[in-house]
C-alpha cells in the first residue's frame, strides 16, 4: 500500500507551480497547527484526506448488527469478492468515530480482524490492514488501545526470523507501525502508555521495543516504509524519557548506529525519495539516547564509538543539503551530541578532513550556523592538540564572515570559538588582527549580550 | 558541500574509532565572560526544534492517506495455477500468487506438510514435533521456548507455553501458526484456511479464524510416509520446485516467466540436522 504507491504520481490536474503552492500552504498550516500544539496527525490528516479521497461519498454509521454481518462475511464468505467487499464496506464505516466505538466494544471483533490480518489471502490481508489504519486514526485513545494487545502476536507472525517479506505482510507491518506511532504520539502517552512499554507486566510488555529494534536492523530485508513507522515509534518512546537506559541495554545505540551507516550507503547508491523520512527519526533517537548516562557507561559494546558513524552522518548532511535543508539542524544536533564529550569523535572530524565541509554549511541559516560553530567549539575546547589541527586553513576567514552576521547567537558562538583559538593556538590572535578582525568585532561593541566577550577578545588580541 | 573522497571509503571500511589526540584544557577557557562548555543536548517531544521534522513527517502521512483512500490497482494476468505438487489454486494476479506461495509452500515441514509463516516457526515446529532427542531432553528440563521475539521464557510443556503466550503476550486463545496439511485433493479456494482437520492431538473443534500454534499438544508425530523416514528433519525437498511442470500458454508468456522467477528466487529453505540436537549430543558426550 504505502511502499508500492509511494512515488507514484497522482494524476496532475493542476500545474506544477500550483502543486508547489499547495504544498507550501499545507506546510504553513501544519506549522501553525504545531505551534498551537494541535499537530495531532490524526485530526489534520483525517480532514484533508477525507476531502480528497472520498469525494462526496459520505461514510455511514454502522451498528453492531451490521458490523457483525461484515465480519462474518469477511471471515466465512465463499466468494472472494464478497469477502473483500465486506471489508471495504467495514473500512469505510470505520471512518466514523461512532462506528469505531461500536466496533471495539463488539466482542471478538478485534480478534477477527487479527485473524484477517494474518490471512493467507493477500487481498483480505490488505483490506484488513486498511481497517486497522482507520482504527488507528481514531482520536479516542480507547480505540487505538483496543488494537494494541494483538501487537505481539502480529509481530511474531509477520516478522519472526523471516528473511524475506512479501507485500501484504509489509503493508500490515506498516499499518501496525503507523497505528503504534499514533498511539505513542498522544499527549497521555508518556504517563500512561509508554511506561507499560518498558515494564514486564502489561499490555505492551517488555518485548515491543525489541521487536521495533529488530525491524530496524539494516540489511537486505529492511523495508523503508516499515522502518519509518517504527523509527517514529521509537522516537516517541525515547523522547518521553521513560526508560531509555533499558533501551540502551537492548542494543538501541548500536542498532541505530548501524542503521545510520546503512542509510548513508543507500543515499550514495540511489536517488530514492524518502530516505530523509527515516533519517530524521533516527537522528532524534540517537541524539536523545546519547544524553543518557548509560550511553557513556563502561562496557564498550553498547556504546557508540565507531567513527564510521561520523562518516555516515556527513554523507547524510550532504544529502540533506540537496534534498531537505530544513532537516540539517537535526543532523547537526546529532553531531554535537557525538562530539561534545568524545575526544575520539573530535579527532575523527579532524583526521577525516571534515572541518572544511562543515564550514560550507555556515551560510545555510542562523540555526545551522550556531550548530556548526558549537561543534567546532566542541573540538577546539579540547586543547592545543586539537586547535593545532584546526589551523591554519579556512577557519579564520569563515569566522570573520560569521562576525558579520547580525544574529546575536551566531556572533556569540563565534566569539566563544575565537577565544578558544586565541588561547590554544599561538599565532591565531596575530592572524586575526592582520585580517581586520578588530573592525569585525567593533560592530558588536554595543550589543548587550556580546559586549563583555567582545571587549575581552579585543584585549587578548591587542595585548596577548 | 564537497566531501573528501576518502570518506566514502571510510564508510565502507572496517569499524573502528580514532585514537584520540591528547586533551589538555586550560582553566582560563571557561572564565567569564566566556561560558562555552560542551554538552550533549536533549529535546523533549514538544520542543520547537522538532517543528521542521514534524511538519515533513505529516506532509508525508497526508500523501500516504490520500493514496490509501483509493482502491489499489492490481495488474491482472491471464490465469495460472500454482505449480506445487498437489496444489491447484488458480490466480490472476502475481501478488496473490506470491502471497499464497509464501504462506503455504515456502516454510513447509517435510514430515507432516504443515505450512508456517516463517522459517523460525518452522524450525521450532520441527524441533518440537519431529526430533526425538527434544522429547528426551524435555522430560528433564524446560524446553518449550516462548515464540515471541526477545522473550526468553521456557516451559515444561507446550500447554504451559501456550498459557504464557495468551496471558503475557495476549495471543488469541485459539491461535495456531501451522496451516494443516490438506487431506483432500485439490484445495478449495477460501476454505482451506478455515479448516483445522486431522491434525493429531486436535480435539476436532474447528476454529473460526486463521489460528496458529506451533504444537498444541505433543503427540507422536504421524509415521512418515514410507521411504522418507530420516534421522533428522528437513524441509520440503528442492525437487518440487524445479520450475513449471507444464507449459502455460499465455499471450505474452509473462505469467509463466514470473512464476518461474518467483519459485527460483525463493526456494524452500534447507537446513542440516537440528543445531540443538547436535549440541545436545555433544553435551551428552556422544
Amino acid at each position: 500500500m504505502w511502499s508500492r504507491q509511494r512515488g507514484r504520481l497522482k494524476p496532475l490536474c493542476c500545474g506544477v507551480e500550483e502543486l508547489r503552492c499547495r504544498r507550501r500552504e499545507r506546510e504553513a498550516a501544519l506549522r501553525k497547527a504545531r505551534r498551537e500544539q494541535q499537530l495531532v496527525s490524526k485530526r489534520l490528516l483525517r480532514d484533508e484526506a477525507l476531502e480528497e479521497a472520498e469525494e462526496g461519498c459520505v461514510a455511514m454509521i454502522f451498528g453492531e448488527a451490521e458490523i457483525q454481518q461484515f465480519l462474518r462475511l469477511a471471515q466465512r464468505g465463499t466468494e472472494e469478492k464478497e469477502r473483500e467487499g465486506a471489508l471495504v464496506s467495514l473500512r469505510r464505516g470505520l471512518q466514523r468515530p461512532e462506528t469505531q466505538q461500536t466496533f471495539i466494544r463488539l466482542e471478538g471483533s478485534i480478534r477477527t480482524l487479527v485473524g484477517l490480518l494474518t490471512s493467507n489471502q493477500a487481498l483480505l490481508q490488505l483490506e484488513a490492514a486498511r481497517c486497522l489504519h482507520e482504527l488507528s486514526h481514531s482520536e479516542q485513545s480507547a480505540v487505538v488501545e483496543a488494537c494494541l494487545p494483538a501487537t505481539s502476536y502480529l509481530l511474531t507472525y509477520l516478522s519472526g526470523h523471516s528473511s524475506d517479506f512479501i507485500s501484504p505482510h509489509l503493508t500490515v507491518l506498516e499499518a501496525l507501525g503507523y497505528a503504534l506511532s499514533q498511539l505513542l504520539q498522544a499527549k497521555e502517552a508518556p504517563e500512561k502508555i509508554i511506561p507499560s512499554a518498558s515494564t514486564d507486566s502489561s499490555v505492551l510488555g517488555s518485548t515491543l521495543p525489541q521487536h521495533m529494534l529488530q525491524l530496524l536492523q539494516p540489511g537486505p530485508k529492511l523495508n523503508l516504509g516499515v522502518a519509518v513507522e517504527f523509527a517514529w515509534c521509537l522516537h516517541y518512546i525515547i523522547c518521553s524519557q521513560v526508560n531509555n537506559a533499558l533501551l540502551i541495554t537492548q542494543g538501541a545505540l548500536s542498532t541505530l548506529g548501524l542503521l545510520l551507516l546503512d542509510l548513508a550507503g543507500a543515499v550514495q547508491r540511489t536517488e530514492d525519495a524518502g530516505l530523509e523520512l527515516l533519517a530524521c527519526p533516527v537522528f532524534r533517537c540517537l541524539s536523545n539516547l546519547l544524553t543518557e548516562a548509560a550511553a557513556e557507561a563502561v562496557g564498550g559494546q553498547l556504546q557508540l564509538r565507531d567513527e564510521r558513524v561520523v562518516a555516515a552522518l556527513f554523507i547524510l548532511l550532504q544529502f540533506l543539503l540537496q534534498k531537505q535543508p530544513s532537516l540539517l539542524p537535526e543532523g547537526l544536533w546529532l553531531l554535537n551530541n557525538l562530539t561534545a564529550n568524545s575526544p575520539s569523535f573530535c579527532t575523527s572530524l579532524l583526521s577525516l578532513d571534515l572541518i572544511e565541509p562543515l564550514l560550507h554549511l555556515l551560510s545555510v541559516s542562523n540555526v545551522v550556523s550556531v550548530l556548526v560553530l558549537t561543534v567546532l567549539c566542541n573540538v577546539a575546547e579540547k586543547g592545543p592538540a586539537y586547535c593545532q589541527r584546526l589551523w591554519p586553513g579556512p577557519l579564520l576567514s569563515s569566522l570573520l564572515d560569521t562576525l558579520a552576521f547580525s544574529d546575536t547567537e551566531v556572533v556569540g558562538q563565534s566569539l566563544e570559538l575565537l577565544q578558544l583559538l586565541f588561547l590554544y593556538q599561538p599565532g591565531a590572535a596575530q592572524a586575526f588582527l592582520q585580517q581586520s578582525g578588530l573592525q569585525a568585532l567593533q560592530r558588536h561593541e554595543e550589543v548587550a549580550q556580546l559586549q563583555d566577550r567582545v571587549h575581552a577578545l579585543q584585549q587578548t588580541a591587542l595585548h596577548g | 558541500m564537497q566531501l573528501p573522497p576518502a570518506l566514502h571509503a571510510r564508510l565502507a571500511g572496517a569499524p573502528g574509532s580514532a585514537e584520540p589526540l591528547p586533551v589538555e584544557r586550560d582553566p582560563a577557557a571557561r572564565t567569564a565572560p566566556f561560558r562555552f562548555a560542551p554538552r550533549p543536548v536533549r529535546f523533549p517531544r514538544e520542543h520547537d526544534f522538532f517543528e521542521e521534522g514534524d511538519v515533513q513527517r505529516h506532509l508525508y502521512l497526508q500523501d500516504v492517506l490520500t493514496q490509501v483512500g483509493g482502491a489499489p490497482e492490481r495488474p491482472r494476468v491471464p490465469e495460472f495455477t500454482c505449480q506445487v505438487a498437489g496444489c491447484c489454486q488458480v490466480f490472476d494476479a502475481l501478488e496473490d500468487y506470491e502471497h499464497h506461495y509464501h504462506t503455504l509452500h515456502r516454510n513447509v515441514c517435510s514430515f507432516c506438510k504443515r505450512a508456517f509463516p516463517s522459517g523460525h516457526l518452522l524450525d521450532t515446529h520441527i524441533l518440537e514435533w519431529h526430533d526425538s532427542l527434544f522429547q528426551i531432553l524435555a522430560e528433564r528440563q524446560d524446553m518449550y521456548q516462548c515464540l515471541v521475539e526477545g522473550c526468553t521464557e521456557k516451559f515444561r510443556t507446550s500447554r504451559d507455553r501456550k498459557e504464557h503466550l495468551v496471558m503475557r503476550h495476549l495471543y488469541p486463545v485459539d491461535f495456531r501458526f501451522d496451516k494443516p496439511r490438506k487431506s483432500r485433493g485439490p484445495v478449495m479456494p477460501g476454505a482451506a484456511e478455515q479448516v483445522l482437520a486431522e491434525a493429531p492431538g486436535d480435539d476436532g473443534v474447528p476454529s473460526e479464524v486463521d489460528a496458529m500454534e506451533v504444537c498444541s499438544e505433543h503427540v507422536e508425530p504421524p509415521p512418515a510416509p514410507a521411504g522418507e523416514r530420516r534421522a533428522y528433519s528437513h524441509r520440503v525437498p528442492h525437487e518440487d520446485l524445479k520450475g513449471p511442470r507444464r507449459e502455460i500458454s499465455t499471450s505474452n508468456g509473462g505469467s509463466s516467466a514470473a512464476l518461474w522467477r518467483c519459485c527460483r528466487a525463493f526456494p524452500p529453505r534447507r537446513r542440516g540436522p537440528r543445531t540443538l540436537a547436535r549440541a545436545a549430543l555433544h553435551v551428552a558426550g556422544l
